[in-house]
């Protein structure tokens, strides 16, 4: 079992055609991704990777049934983009690209609220979502990891990476990197969710990143809604601040959103947090152990 | 990026919101020659990009030109919470009757816009928003409708301002978004927002906050930038765009991802405690996924001509750029800059985990290279640095 993507979910592509499209439509196809076209209204009606290219969202999944889109379009293009896969209603809304305006988010985002959240967004600036041995949407490497029993949360790319290698021979349900820009579409609080009511899920992890409140907030949900354990890791202690560290969401202003706070409001409500990723890896393996 | 109030108070005027006139000065020469041009009693103002200027002594009233002069030179080259006064803005002094707060910004947890209003404007604002929050109205702003003359109004209204500065608060508050959006602005903080005593509604200060994302459709945010405080090092890494930030340490960072660098700071931090003079992060540098030889030597530049770097630490986590790869890319960064004389001569951790991982330590190996040691973990490998740094070889 696994949250959002399954060995059933079909997958088209946005921006397929463009150089980091094509690349990770192959590794996604190589992983066993049930990848099953693409969408370029310049291109429409070629074959590129061997998948038929589509003028428009809605075009595509009328002639494939997909449910999954992943959009790898430049910044530019990116807020029309997920609003046409908004408008065309497919369930999942994966957003690689990285940089997008915040007015362009925060738009798409009022945008899917307008239409009825029938489009759930992961995203943007993310490595997207896995479900491994089943699916992966998005840019995490396949190969890192088993499937497995541990669900992840992340707003971090290559930390997602670590825990996952770091914990490979427990293996994972599904991880989800829900990216670090201050407006993002699924949030920790949603994957916690869907994970607590996951039955093939035993247990979460949850990476979080200096800026913002959003460890903060998924404390409370913790408290209230999940029973499953949970491990944390936030990363940025010793960032100093006013300073961006490669994150749009990644930055400390005044007291609220510094990774200490996070970790106390986390430990607060019994979340075991760990100092390093390695550590936090740790704790999950006693975790996973006792059961 | 911040924008100086000067910058920020141009760039109200373009989006026609009544501010007072001002010139910039740099020196105290300029500022004489501002507040003749000006005549009258004027206003000089610190231009530092932070809080909390009023109150450091960075604001002063001046009576004529020679007042100005005085004020000028107690001002320029004052330090404001570690930022050094480098200009200040003369303004024409304005009759105050009352003094109002107000700003558009992005509401992260909410995802959406906000508007603050209230008529208890200035200084102590967040003393206000915290002890008497009642008088603080805050009102989402939806991407989708923004906001019309109707909506300002009511936000107006909502702040508990008087009737009558309604209109002229309406109207400033309505090309105050315009500003926030066609600018791609997160943040245009107007405090006080004042009605002058001719009943003008006016913005006496502004901040503004713009997205540095959105400069693909912003050519002319450029201009803002503020080359003379922005750290020589940092200029250079962002010509060859690398993500590098100049922190106080000794131990120089290498890694691949803006969240496993930010990890690799804290866990170098950590090991550094156990050490003679406390050893810490010089840097924050994300050489992003490929880490290609080009990148990694460019890297490696940067950090070598740090002298407060004492050792380095190369973190990697292979995952769609394996760990061969990026060995390969350390072995001809090595070689590259050996072929141009900058030869690495600072020890040099590297710690390679992932995928294909022992393969990459068996190229590392089989170089040879000098003064590199390969450790596997991030918490053994940071500490490894931590202690070459302490030793300071």
């Amino acid at each position: 079992m696994a949250i959002w993507l399954t060995e059933n979910s079909k997958i088209i592509v946005q921006g397929m055609t463009g150089g980091e499209g094509t690349k990770h439509t192959r590794r996604m196809l190589a992983s066993g991704a049930r990848v099953v076209g693409g969408v370029n209204a310049r291109k429409a009606g070629t074959t590129h990777e061997g998948l038929p290219v589509f003028g428009t969202v809605k075009e595509a999944i009328e002639k494939t049934r997909a449910d999954v889109s992943v959009v790898f379009v430049p910044p530019a293009f990116t807020k029309d983009a997920v609003k046409e896969a908004i408008d065309a209603e497919i369930p999942l809304c994966v957003v690689i690209t990285e940089g997008v305006p915040v007015h362009d988010s925060t738009e798409f985002w009022a945008y899917a609220v307008a239409k009825g959240n029938k489009t759930r967004i992961i995203g943007p600036n993310c490595p997207g979502i896995a479900s491994p041995g089943a699916s992966n949407a998005g840019i995490i490497p396949a190969d890192i990891t088993t499937a497995g029993r541990i669900g992840l949360v992340s707003k971090s790319g290559t930390l997602t990476y670590q825990l996952m290698y770091e914990l490979r021979d427990f293996g994972f349900s599904t991880a989800v990197g829900i990216g670090g820009d201050p407006v993002i579409g699924t949030t920790h609080i949603d994957a916690l969710q869907a994970f607590q009511e996951d039955p093939g899920t035993d247990a979460i992890v949850m990476i979080g990143e200096i800026g913002g409140d959003a460890e903060e907030r998924a404390a409370a949900y913790i408290e209230e809604h999940v029973t499953k354990p949970v491990v944390a890791y936030v990363a940025g202690f010793t960032a100093p601040e006013g300073k961006t560290m490669g994150h749009a969401g990644a930055i400390v202003s005044g007291s609220a959103g510094t990774a200490q706070a996070k970790k106390e409001a986390l430990e607060k409500v019994g979340v075991r947090v760990g100092k390093t990723p390695s550590e936090t890896a740790r704790l999950m393996r006693e975790i996973m152990q006792s059961r | 990026m911040d924008l100086f109030e000067h910058q920020a108070k141009e760039l109200f005027a373009d989006y026609g919101i009544p501010v007072p006139r001002g010139i910039v000065a740099h020196t105290v020469e300029e500022a004489r020659a501002a507040a003749e041009q000006l005549t009258g009693r004027v206003v000089v103002k610190a231009q530092v990009k932070t809080g909390g200027r009023g109150k450091a002594g960075g604001v002063k009233v001046a009576d004529d030109a020679a007042d100005a002069v005085e004020k000028a030179t107690a001002i320029l080259g004052m330090d404001i919470k570690g930022h050094t006064v480098h200009k200040v803005l003369v303004e024409e002094a304005s009759a105050i009757a009352e003094e109002y707060y107000f700003s558009f910004l992005l509401d992260r947890a909410n995802r959406t816009f906000l508007a603050i209003c209230s008529a208890a404007g200035g200084m102590d604002i967040e003393e206000v928003a915290h002890s008497t929050p009642e008088k603080v109205a805050k009102v989402p702003v939806s991407a989708l409708t923004g906001v019309d003359r109707a909506k300002a109004r009511d936000i107006a209204v909502a702040g508990g301002l008087p009737e009558k500065a309604l209109d002229g608060a309406a109207e400033l508050i309505e090309k105050l978004w315009c500003a926030f959006v066609d600018e791609d602005a997160t943040l245009v903080e107007v405090n006080p927002m004042i009605l002058a005593a001719d009943g003008q509604v006016k913005a006496l200060d502004g901040k503004v906050t713009l997205d540095d994302n959105a400069t693909f459709r912003q050519s002319d945010h450029e201009t803002y930038a503020d080359k003379a405080a922005e750290d020589p090092l940092e200029a250079r890494a962002k010509e060859k765009d690398l993500n590098y930030v100049k922190l106080d340490g000794d131990v120089g960072i290498i890694g691949n991802g803006a969240g496993l660098v930010m990890s690799t700071l804290d866990v170098v931090a950590y090991a550094g405690e156990a050490f003679p003079g406390k050893p810490s992060p010089a840097n924050f540098l994300d050489i992003g996924g490929g880490a290609s030889a080009e990148v990694m030597a460019a890297g490696l530049e940067i950090i070598m001509s740090d002298p407060s770097v004492k050792s380095i630490f190369v973190n990697v986590f292979g995952g769609i750029t394996a760990c061969d790869a990026v060995a390969n890319g350390i072995v001809s960064a090595f070689k590259l800059l050996e072929s141009r004389g900058e030869a690495v001569t600072h020890p040099l951790v590297v710690r390679l985990d992932g995928n294909n991982a022992q393969l990459g330590r068996q190229i590392l190996a089989d170089a040879a290279l000098p003064r590199v040691e390969l450790v596997d973990t991030m918490d053994d490998a940071a500490k490894r640095a931590a202690e070459l740094a302490a030793a300071g070889v």
